[in-house]
């Protein structure tokens, strides 16, 4: 049962997340936005698998329910005729790969060094919740300013004009 | 009643588990949430024409008979309606997302019952269909899908007043989202437990939360009214500027999921202000904040939580038809300069209480 759950979870996460940038259906940028939100909500499954419900919780709180929708306001008022007209280009090729590379580098990385964590059902949020205020308290918060200094700079850009 | 014993204890854990959850969302869904919808519609009606001194629908009682019953069988007469007139898709929209768009926007808020517990126990099952530990993160993640079927429907119908009212609804239910969220902290801070059980568990124990945090409800019932769309913030549909919203070019049975959606919506915002803040299945009485023991107990106790539940929906109607609607702007200015900020402060205050408290002890 867990097993088989486990496969129609990730087959539908590589499914979607394929369809993202290669549908040959239509090239219509909506439609990858909304297999994106298919991508991050089978995602919050594996994690569910994984008895990871605080993080599945807030994978579809956080991705699937509010970037996805702030995506989805950009593409609508942009200019659809034009970007579902565009071919792919060579720079951009090579810097996604790259990007796609670097990625792959550090989560193999990642995994390598990776121990199983003790499987805590009770108290989960707890532990999450100390763990990140104690051990990993640096990259959180640096995590934090990249946010806050992101944020800035788009209060910054959007009220230029305004003098 | 004996072979029914027989057969369910037959089964594995597993199976039996299994059963009983496909009978609990089976009893939710179609016995207890679909006719509190419909009969929110038919109370919505009437409490309308009593504020605007009107009679409202009183005819429709039981078919073929001249029994009226005041407008009791309105629900079928609206039902059958919807079901029977012209299903028009226009020739300018994209086709299969003005299919979806009305789905994604009935399931979130029949999910969102999933973590509401309706009950303690009847014998030896819990009232509630899945007891999950992060049960509000739960609710406020599929709470948050909810968007998609109103910005479907606005992208689908392909044309002006819809898609602004979608662009409208995006931007007013994400920016409420973050002052509910905010809300229900101090909540949990005081409870110490994301489970939902765990919060009824702590309201029987002393006051309601209502009491102790009447800030966070004051802000969570702002926060209900905009996330549902109703007025006075339903921006997304105000008819006199944008013809219906984003259900403009919607008809027959699809406008009616939207219809029912929002009803749900409502129904389960007022469930979880029952569970948060008004002592869920508990009353302060004598045997009746504990879980039940009986049968008997046990029914009296979800029909105690729907006592609770109708008074809110009631509250919901009422404030519709007593405030005018809100402009765009003052709505923006009141969620983002008012409410967050006030919900900030009121984290800030409960967790310095709480920490006095602590070194106290």
């Amino acid at each position: 049962m867990h097993e088989t759950l486990f496969y129609i979870f990730a087959a539908l996460t590589l499914l979607c997340g394929l369809l993202v940038v290669f549908n040959p259906f239509s090239r219509n940028p909506v439609t990858s936005a909304m297999f994106l939100v298919l991508t991050m909500i089978s995602i919050s499954g594996l994690f569910v698998l994984l008895q990871a419900y605080f993080l599945a919780a807030v994978q579809i709180l956080v991705y699937a329910g509010a970037v996805m929708v702030l995506f989805l306001f950009v593409i609508m008022l942009l200019d659809l005729r034009e970007s579902e007209q565009r071919r792919l280009k060579t720079f951009s090729t090579v810097l996604g790969l790259a990007a796609v590379g670097g990625l792959a580098a550090v989560m193999i990385g990642t995994v390598k060094h990776a121990q199983a964590g003790a499987a805590t059902a009770i108290g989960e949020t707890r532990a999450l919740g100390k763990l990140l205020f104690t051990q990993h308290l640096f990259p959180f918060e640096i995590i934090s300013v990249l946010l806050l200094v992101a944020m800035v700079g788009v209060i910054l850009l959007s009220k230029r004009e305004v003098e | 009643m004996d072979w029914l014993n027989h057969y369910v204890s037959g089964l594995t854990a597993g199976q039996q588990f299994a059963l009983f959850s496909l009978l609990k969302v089976l009893i939710a869904i179609f016995v207890v949430v679909l006719p509190i919808v419909a009969y929110t519609v038919v109370a919505e009606r009437r409490i309308s024409a009593w504020i605007q001194d009107r009679v409202g629908p009183n005819r429709v009682g039981i078919p073929f008979t001249n029994i009226r019953l005041w407008g009791l069988g309105q629900p079928l007469a609206d039902g059958v309606k919807f079901l029977l007139k012209e299903d028009f898709t226009p020739a300018y929209a994209r086709t299969v997302y003005f299919w979806i768009a009305p789905m994604v926007a009935m399931v979130p808020a029949l999910l969102t019952l999933a973590v509401i517990p309706f009950g303690s126990q009847l014998g030896a099952q819990k009232v509630v269909i899945a007891d999950l530990n992060v049960g509000i993160l739960y609710t406020f993640g599929i709470v948050s899908l909810s968007v998609y079927g109103i910005v479907l429907a606005g992208y689908a119908s392909n044309s002006k007043y819809p898609f602004l009212g979608s662009i409208r609804a995006s931007a007013q239910m994400i920016s409420y989202e973050i002052a509910m969220g905010l809300s229900v902290i101090p909540v949990f801070m005081l409870v110490g437990d994301l489970n939902l059980g765990k919060v009824i568990a702590y309201q029987s124990s002393g006051a309601w939360l209502v009491f102790k945090q009447p800030l966070a409800f004051a802000i969570f019932l702002v926060a209900a009214f905009a996330e549902t769309n109703r007025l006075p913030f339903d921006m997304p549909e105000s008819e006199s500027e944008l013809v219906g919203g984003y259900h403009t070019e919607y008809s027959s049975m699809k406008f009616a999921l939207f219809f029912l959606g929002e009803y749900a919506a409502m129904v389960a915002a007022s469930a979880m202000m029952v569970v948060l803040f008004f002592g869920g299945w508990t009353l302060p009485v004598a045997g009746l904040d504990q879980p039940a023991a009986s049968l008997g107990m046990g029914l009296l106790q979800v029909g105690i939580f729907l006592g609770k539940l109708i008074l809110l929906m009631g509250v919901f109607i009422w404030v519709r038809w007593m405030l005018p609607r809100f402009r765009y702007d003052q709505l923006m200015k009141l969620g983002w300069k008012r409410m967050v900020p006030l919900a900030l402060a009121n984290i800030v205050v409960t967790a310095t209480v709480l920490f006095w408290q602590s070194i106290k002890s």
